[in-house]
C-alpha cells in the first residue's frame, strides 16, 4: 500500500498530532497572553501563532478586552501593527492608551454600513493575509463554519494571531478556529485547543473583576 | 552619438487593434468623405478575407461582411504616437517625434544602462510587441540616417561613422526618404542612388529643388547638424478608449480599463513619479429623438490613495474596486483616464533578509484596497485628546497624524474600552453599582455644556456598564460604554 513514512517531530510540529499529558508541551510556541494563569492552561503557552482564536463572548463588555489587552499593547509598543475590524462601538481612545496601547499602530477598520457583513469578513481575512498585521481582531457578526475556515487559512498565511469575538450560542457549533475560549460566568473556559487536552479548569482574570477597567 | 529610429508603418491600425477584445479578428480602419469611403489600412485576419488599403467601402462590405469597421482618426494616431515617445523617453534622454510614424531616440548614452546595442534593441522589440505595436528599427550615426535604414531593412545597425557615407551612396533614390518627393522627380531625372545625386552640382539642386533638400543631405550625411524638436513628457497624463460600442456592464470595462492603467504606468515610470489621484471618465452619449442630436454626459469616479502609487496591478486593483462601486445608469461609450497631480513617488524600503511571507502586502497597498472596496472612511486611527467630555475625548486620526495619535490622555479616573456613539437609555434589573459617581460639569465654552453624574454599573450577565444620570439622581441610566 502507499503508506507513506512520517517522521514523528513534524506530525508534533505541525501539531496534528500531540502527546497525552502535561508535561510534554513543548517550548513556547504561542504568543504569551500576559496572564501566566492562562498561559499555564493553554498548551503552546500562550495564543496560538498562526491561526484563528475564537472569543465566545455572551453579551459585549464581559471582559473580552482586558483579556487581549496585555497582548496588543505589547505588541503595539513593539511597533508592530494591529488591527480592529467592524468593532461593535467606538474603541474609546483615553482608556485605550491608559491599558498600553501605543495608537500609532491600532488601525480600525470599519466597512460602510452599505457593504455590510460580508465588507467586514472579506476586510478580515484581507488583513490576516497581507502579514502586515502582528494581531487582527474582528467581530465577523455573520461568519459561518466555511468562512471561519477561510479566516483560519488567511491567519496561517499571514502568520498572525487572528481573533474572532463571536456570539456564545455559537458555542455548540463546530469550528476550525485553532483556540475556543468561552466566557462562563466569571470564568474563561477552553472549549477547543489545538495541540494538547482541553483543561477541565477555567480562568478566571483579575482585572476585570478587581477594577473597572 | 548613434541614433536609433522605430518606425511604425501600422501607427494608425496598431493604435486601433490594442483598444479592441479580439485583434485576431478582420478589422479595417474606414477614411474619406461619405461620398468615397476607402479603407485606410487593414489587419491580417482582413488581408487574408481579400480586402486591401485603398479598396472602396462598397467593395470591401461585398467582399467580406464580417470585417469590423472604424473610423480613422488621426487624433488617435497622433495620441498613439505621443504615447510611443513617452515609452521612448525611459529607454533615452534624447527622444524625438517629429516625423510621422517614426521615433527617433539617441541610443549610445543608454548602452552604459541597458547594455550594448543588440540588448537595448532586444528590449525595444519586446516592449513594443507587449504594447502592440509592429514596427522597424534601424541604428545609425545621424537620426536622418537611421530613418532611412528603417525603412530598407528592419533590425540594420551601422555604428561607424566612416562606413555611413559609402552605405548611404547606395541607397536607391526613391527609399531615400527626401522632402516633398525630390525622390520620385529625381528618379524620372534617370539619378537612381543618392551618390549619383551628391555627385550633382549643388548650385543645381538649389535652383531645382530648393534649399531643403541641399540641407536634408548634409543632415543624412552628418556634415550639418541636425537640430531635433525633442520630446519633452508633458506633466498630466489622459488618456481615452472609444469602445464602439454601448457598454452598460462593469466587467466589459474591465478590458479597456486595464488598457489605460497598463498605459499609465508605463508613463509614470518614464517620468518616475507617482499618482495619488486620479479620475475614470465614463462618456455617454444619449441619443435625443426629439431633438435628433447625440447628447454627450459622463460620469467620473474619482480614485484617489493615500499615498503615490505606480504598480500596474495595485493601481488596475485599486481602480477596479472604485469602477465596481459606481453604478452606471446610462450606456458607456469611451472611457477616459485622467491623472492631474502626479506626486514624487517614494518606493517603499524592504529589508533584504525580510522573512514575511511571500504573499505579504505592506500595509500602504493594503490600506489603499481597503478603501477603495470599504469607502474613504473606512479605515482609520483614534487620538486622545483634551476635551473632559467623553464624547469629545477621542477622534479619528489620519495616516499622517502619528504625533496626535502619540499624545497621551489627561490622567481621569477610570474609561470604559468601548464608547457608545451615542448614550442610550439601559433598562435592565438587578444593575449593581460597582463605583461612582464621577461628575462631569464641562463645556460651557461651546454652549453644549454636560452635567452628568457617571457610575461603573454591573449588569447581572456579568458586564460592566459606564452609565450616567442627571446630577444627584439615581435610575435612568442612560448608558455609555462597557468596560470590555
Amino acid at each position: 500500500m502507499g503508506a507513506q513514512v512520517v517522521p514523528l517531530e513534524s506530525l508534533l510540529s505541525a501539531r496534528t498530532v500531540w502527546r497525552a499529558g502535561r508535561q510534554a508541551a513543548p517550548a513556547p510556541l504561542g504568543e504569551s497572553t500576559g496572564f501566566a494563569a492562562l498561559d499555564a492552561l493553554l498548551p503552546h503557552g500562550g495564543w496560538p501563532h498562526k491561526a484563528l482564536t475564537e472569543l465566545l463572548i455572551p453579551a459585549e463588555g464581559v471582559g473580552e478586552l482586558t483579556l487581549l489587552m496585555p497582548t496588543l499593547a505589547r505588541m503595539t509598543q513593539a511597533g508592530r501593527l494591529v488591527a480592529l475590524i467592524a468593532p461593535p462601538f467606538c474603541p474609546y481612545a483615553p482608556a485605550w492608551q491608559r491599558a498600553g496601547v501605543d495608537l500609532r499602530y491600532l488601525e480600525i477598520v470599519q466597512p460602510a454600513i452599505q457593504s455590510g457583513s460580508r465588507g467586514a469578513l472579506w476586510a478580515f481575512e484581507q488583513c490576516l493575509r497581507s502579514a502586515a498585521f502582528s494581531v487582527v481582531l474582528g467581530w465577523p457578526s455573520s461568519a459561518d463554519g466555511p468562512s471561519l475556515r477561510r479566516l483560519q487559512v488567511a491567519a496561517d498565511t499571514g502568520e498572525c494571531l487572528g481573533f474572532a469575538v463571536r456570539d456564545s450560542r455559537h458555542a455548540d457549533n463546530p469550528s476550525p478556529a485553532a483556540l475556543r475560549i468561552e466566557r462562563v460566568q466569571d470564568d474563561w473556559r477552553i472549549r477547543k485547543c489545538r495541540g494538547g487536552q482541553v483543561p477541565s479548569q477555567g480562568f478566571a482574570p483579575p482585572s476585570h473583576t478587581a477594577l473597572p477597567g | 552619438m548613434l541614433w536609433a529610429c522605430i518606425r511604425l508603418p501600422h501607427l494608425a491600425l496598431d493604435a486601433v487593434l490594442r483598444d479592441v477584445d479580439d485583434p485576431a479578428r478582420p478589422l479595417a480602419l474606414v477614411t474619406g468623405p461619405a461620398q468615397l469611403r476607402t479603407l485606410h489600412s487593414v489587419n491580417a485576419a482582413a488581408a487574408q478575407a481579400g480586402l486591401r488599403p485603398g479598396m472602396r467601402l462598397s467593395a470591401a462590405n461585398a467582399v467580406s461582411a464580417e470585417t469590423a469597421l472604424h473610423d480613422h482618426d488621426p487624433q488617435r494616431d497622433e495620441r498613439a504616437h505621443r504615447f510611443l515617445a513617452a515609452w521612448a523617453y525611459r529607454h533615452s534622454s534624447l527622444v524625438s517625434a517629429q516625423w510621422p510614424g517614426a521615433i527617433v531616440l539617441e541610443a549610445s548614452a543608454s548602452f552604459r544602462l541597458f547594455g550594448p546595442w543588440p540588448q537595448l534593441e532586444a528590449k525595444l522589440r519586446r516592449e513594443l510587441d507587449a504594447l502592440g505595436f509592429q514596427h522597424r528599427i534601424a541604428l545609425a550615426p545621424t537620426p536622418r540616417a537611421a530613418q532611412v535604414f528603417a525603412g530598407l531593412r528592419d533590425g540594420y545597425a551601422l555604428s561607424d561613422r566612416n562606413a555611413l557615407a559609402p552605405t548611404l551612396d547606395r541607397v536607391p533614390i526613391r527609399r531615400a526618404a527626401l522632402p516633398d518627393e525630390a525622390g520620385v522627380r529625381l528618379h524620372r531625372m534617370g539619378i537612381r542612388s543618392l551618390k549619383e545625386l551628391r555627385e550633382l552640382p549643388r548650385d543645381g539642386i538649389r535652383r531645382r529643388f530648393g534649399l531643403p533638400l541641399l540641407e536634408h543631405l548634409d543632415r543624412l550625411y552628418g556634415t550639418a547638424d541636425d537640430p531635433l524638436d525633442c520630446y519633452q513628457p508633458p506633466d498630466h497624463f489622459d488618456a481615452r478608449v472609444e469602445m464602439g460600442y454601448e457598454v452598460e456592464s462593469h466587467q466589459a470595462l474591465l478590458f479597456p480599463l486595464r488598457r489605460l492603467v497598463g498605459d499609465l504606468a508605463v508613463y509614470l515610470s518614464a517620468r518616475d513619479g507617482g499618482v495619488q489621484r486620479f479620475v475614470i471618465r465614463l462618456e455617454h452619449e444619449v441619443l435625443k429623438r426629439e431633438a435628433g442630436v447625440r447628447e454627450k454626459s459622463h460620469t467620473d469616479v474619482q480614485v484617489g490613495m493615500l499615498a503615490a502609487e505606480r504598480d500596474a496591478a495595485l493601481l488596475m486593483d485599486i481602480a477596479r474596486n472604485r469602477l465596481e462601486q459606481a453604478s452606471i445608469d446610462k450606456p458607456v461609450v469611451g472611457v477616459r483616464l485622467l491623472a492631474r497631480e502626479l506626486p514624487p513617488f517614494v518606493p517603499a524600503a524592504r529589508d533584504l533578509f525580510d522573512t514575511r511571507p511571500s504573499q505579504a502586502m505592506p500595509w500602504p497597498q493594503l490600506r489603499e484596497r481597503l478603501r477603495a472596496r470599504l469607502g474613504d472612511d473606512a479605515v482609520y486611527r483614534i487620538a486622545s485628546t483634551g476635551d473632559p467630555r467623553p464624547e469629545r475625548a477621542w477622534r479619528m486620526a489620519d495616516a499622517d497624524e502619528d504625533a496626535a495619535c502619540n499624545a497621551p490622555a489627561p490622567v481621569r479616573p477610570p474609561r470604559p474600552t468601548w464608547l457608545l456613539p451615542h448614550p442610550v437609555p439601559l433598562r435592565q434589573h438587578g444593575l449593581r453599582i460597582v463605583s461612582g459617581p464621577e461628575r462631569l460639569e464641562s463645556g460651557w465654552w461651546d454652549d453644549e455644556d454636560v452635567r452628568r453624574d457617571y457610575y461603573v454599573l454591573e449588569t447581572p450577565q456579568g458586564q460592566r456598564a459606564w452609565a450616567f444620570a442627571d446630577p444627584g439622581k439615581r435610575g435612568e441610566w442612560m448608558l455609555h460604554g462597557w468596560f470590555a
